[in-house]
């Protein structure tokens, strides 16, 4: 048992720090690029292409680097400590995901390899406006079409769903739900997309017998999407550990500085005491986001991981975003500075997968299958 | 980052959790899980089987019975032993005045204290806290006015936890009033509680029990040689002593036991019809309090992993807070899951309430100490944003 990371890792850290500090360093370069399209810095996309992130986690076969969770780990928190707004978990960890998992030979190598060269955006199209959070759809259906298919229905909120190459649909086929790929410039696709409150982007995906390509063999892929869905919610949490770690920085700095009453803010127990919960709030988040991303790695009870990690991520975000705004007064609650997007971004993370009321219901749903909770032990041991 | 325990780790686990259950003896392990009074008797038993086997103080210096564990060693050790409810070696002795000995001791108090400390043939107890020094330790009035070849002390301690049993008492005391900030005129004295001018004031707590007391000290004379240390220095050994096994204090594995506990309770509870477990509000509440436990064990586990360097990890001033919120949230889950049982904390024979629901709202009330003691939540808020924010 160990909760070091590598030198390699370690390494990994650095130069994606230093990549995206060069860029987001100063919050207003981050406003600059989320006001105007595509809501992301295609020049970082592609330099993430050049050091190999946007193949992280896929096989070298399909073009990746054949890394692990700890890694995707180590990037989703430098994305959220400066809030970058390129779609490294929507594209790479979700979209990518799925493919990696179900798709056929030469999907793989054609879309994580353009993937992963940054020449290709895929999207994962899966909420259905009226339901949530679940693994299946229900509102879009494939029918079979020659030798392909046909789907029907819409797709919203879908992350970077405009901007896509290419978008991968969870679509009602008996016995389940499959997963289909649509070409952007698929006919009786419509596509209208929008900002989100967090600067990042999502669009409505109308399907109107859109021709779609079944991914790998087709069939019920539920579980596959379940799992896909709870890499991402792990990828997430650690986006939102970065998020924290640097709203809480952000506001200790500020009561240092911050003077009221003749004194910097600091010199107010009632202030103190508060941004002291927030540490506390943060490392014990920390540790489960930091322990899932090890079950993974360990192939371990990934799903029920996941949700304890969103659980405990999501409670501590509303926690210290709601804080830190709080603690920085007026100033907290204006866009020229940064901390209240820092809220703004923890609250889209915390609504995008599930929230931590819904884990907490899956888990209620189990917590009488087990006595105690062992996290060295079954089922997350591997 | 890898998530499993080495092989060798797993094999001593396995050796601690065998030894607990089974080498510990049943009836004391009994009374343990059903959360009723341990006795004196039932420590001292159980320390001296745990000492034969080298078990009792594995963190002190191996001459004196220690092992030369990791950090993590000793968080397994300690996790397996409040899981197979073992009452665990007495605070006072193995975690604070024997390792105090140790590290700053002459040789001949080694000699004399420390093969008694660690198998409980001496128990100890701590005389810190006064009535006007709490958080405020180092305001401490006690005195101790040297002699000819004794130090006299005159004065009062509180709080003095399970001082009805104790043979002797570790003290704070001034023996330089003079000195220009008040940590530096504090020393660290020893003497047997039945020494005349010693008098021990049983104080009832909320719960109906004895665990704390008053001492007070008239007179009292302690030869030169039991000045633990050099004089003028006891607040450089309080503070490492109160620093010793930070990451105990979370008591993960003995909340984990509680929690466990309150499922079962509220299986055998019916509310509308059915088991109060299958309730969708109280299933989420034990599976929330369960979540937040697992972030503390996790966080105790990156902390004793990460500490094989020496320096205390910062997320270690977590542990204390939350550990001790989280006993608490697990003693009111179980107060609440007996509902109006809860009110039958008195009954004897003749009442059908089970055992369990008849502790519940004493323990809970009794557990509102661990958010007071050991350095209070406030004060771990204090370091947290002073240490660590630079607040």
């Amino acid at each position: 048992m160990d909760f070091d990371f590598d030198s390699e890792q370690n390494d990994l850290r650095e130069a994606v720090r230093g990549l995206l500090t060069r860029v987001y360093g100063d919050s207003e370069s981050r406003r600059r690029v989320t006001t105007a399209e595509p809501g992301f810095d295609d020049k970082t996309w592609s330099r993430l292409a050049e050091m190999g992130i946007l193949g992280l986690p896929f096989a070298e076969e399909d073009g990746g680097m054949g890394a692990g969770p700890v890694e995707v780990a180590v990037v989703a928190e430098e994305i959220g400590c400066v809030l970058a707004p390129e779609p490294f978990v929507e594209a790479v960890v979700l979209a990518g995901g799925l493919v990696a998992a179900r798709g056929s030979a030469a999907q793989r190598s054609e879309l994580l390899g353009a993937l992963a060269e940054g020449s290709l955006l895929p999207a994962f199209a899966h909420a259905e406006p009226g339901t949530r959070w679940t693994a299946s759809a229900a509102a879009v259906t494939a029918t079979p079409d020659g030798d392909g298919w046909s789907l029907t229905g819409v797709k919203e909120p879908v992350p970077h769903g405009a901007r896509a190459d290419v978008l991968l649909v969870s679509a009602v086929v008996e016995g389940g739900t499959g997963l289909f790929l649509v070409r952007g410039d698929a006919a009786g696709l419509t596509r209208t997309g929008y900002r989100t409150h967090d600067g990042g982007r999502a669009a409505s995906v109308r399907f109107a017998g859109t021709p779609a390509e079944a991914l790998g063999e087709g069939g019920d892929a539920t579980a596959a999407i379940e799992r896909a869905l709870a890499e991402a919610r792990i990828a997430y949490g650690h986006e939102a550990i970065g998020a924290m770690d640097t709203a809480l920085r952000t506001t200790a700095a500020y009561l240092k500085t911050r003077k009221q009453f003749g004194v910097p803010l600091s010199k107010f127990q009632a202030l103190t005491f508060r941004a002291a919960d927030m540490y506390v709030s943060l490392e014990l988040a920390r540790s489960v986001a930091l322990w899932a991303s090890m079950v993974a790695d360990a192939g371990g009870d990934v799903v029920s991981a996941a949700d304890r990690s969103r659980l405990q991520v999501s409670r501590a975000s509303r926690h210290v975003g709601k804080e830190a705004i709080q603690l920085h007064g007026g100033i907290g609650v204006t866009a020229e500075y940064s901390i209240g997007h820092y809220t703004s971004r923890l609250t889209a993370i915390d609504h995008v997968l599930g929230d931590g009321d819904w884990a907490l219901s899956r888990l209620a749903e189990r917590v009488s299958d087990h006595e105690t909770v062992d996290p060295l032990g079954a089922p997350y041991a591997g | 980052m890898r998530l499993q325990l080495s092989p060798e780790l797993e094999a001593f686990r396995e050796e601690m959790r065998t030894f607990f259950t089974t080498q510990v003896p049943q009836h004391i392990r009994d009374s343990v899980a059903a959360r009723r009074h341990v006795s004196k008797e039932h420590y001292v038993e159980t320390q001296r089987v745990l000492h034969a086997a080298g078990l009792a103080v594995p963190h002190w210096p191996v001459e004196w019975g220690g092992r030369d564990w990791t950090p993590l060693q000793r968080h397994i050790w300690r996790e397996e032993m409040q899981l197979a409810c073992v009452p665990e070696p007495l605070a006072f002795n193995a975690s604070m005045i024997g390792p105090v000995i140790a590290a700053f001791g002459d040789q001949e108090q080694k000699e004399r204290f420390l093969p008694g400390t660690a198998n409980l043939d001496i128990w100890w107890c701590q005389g810190f806290s006064e009535p006007d020094a709490g958080s405020d330790l180092a305001s401490l009035r006690t005195a101790a006015v040297r002699d000819g070849d004794d130090w006299v002390v005159n004065g009062q301690k509180t709080w003095t936890t399970l001082g009805q049993h104790a043979d002797w008492i570790f003290c704070l005391v001034r023996t330089d009033p003079t000195a220009e900030k008040k940590q530096r005129g504090i020393s660290l004295l020893v003497f047997p509680m039945d020494s005349p001018g010693v008098t021990l004031r049983p104080i009832e707590l909320i719960d109906g029990s004895f665990e704390v007391n008053e001492v007070f000290f008239e007179d009292v004379r302690v030869p030169a040689e039991n000045l633990i240390g050099e004089e003028n220095r006891g607040w450089d050994y309080a503070k490492f002593l109160l620093g010793n096994e930070r990451v105990g204090i979370a008591r993960v594995g003995s909340t984990k036991r509680l929690l466990a506990q309150a499922k079962e309770h509220a299986r055998e509870i019916t509310a509308d019809g059915r088991p109060l477990s299958e309730d969708p509000r109280m299933a989420a509440r034990i599976a929330e309090v369960e979540n937040e436990l697992l972030a503390l064990e996790l966080t105790a586990l990156r902390v004793v992993a990460n500490s094989a360097d020496g320096k205390p990890h910062p997320a270690s001033s977590v542990l204390k807070l939350r550990g001790s919120e989280l006993q608490q949230a697990a003693t009111e889950l179980i107060v609440d899951i007996a509902g109006p049982l809860s009110l039958a904390s008195s009954a004897g024979e003749g009442s059908d309430v089970p055992d369990w629901a008849r502790v519940a709202t004493p323990e809970y009330l009794n557990h509102r100490k661990v958010s007071i003691y050991g350095g209070s939540n406030e004060v771990q808020r204090t370091i947290i944003a002073g240490s660590i924010l630079g607040l």
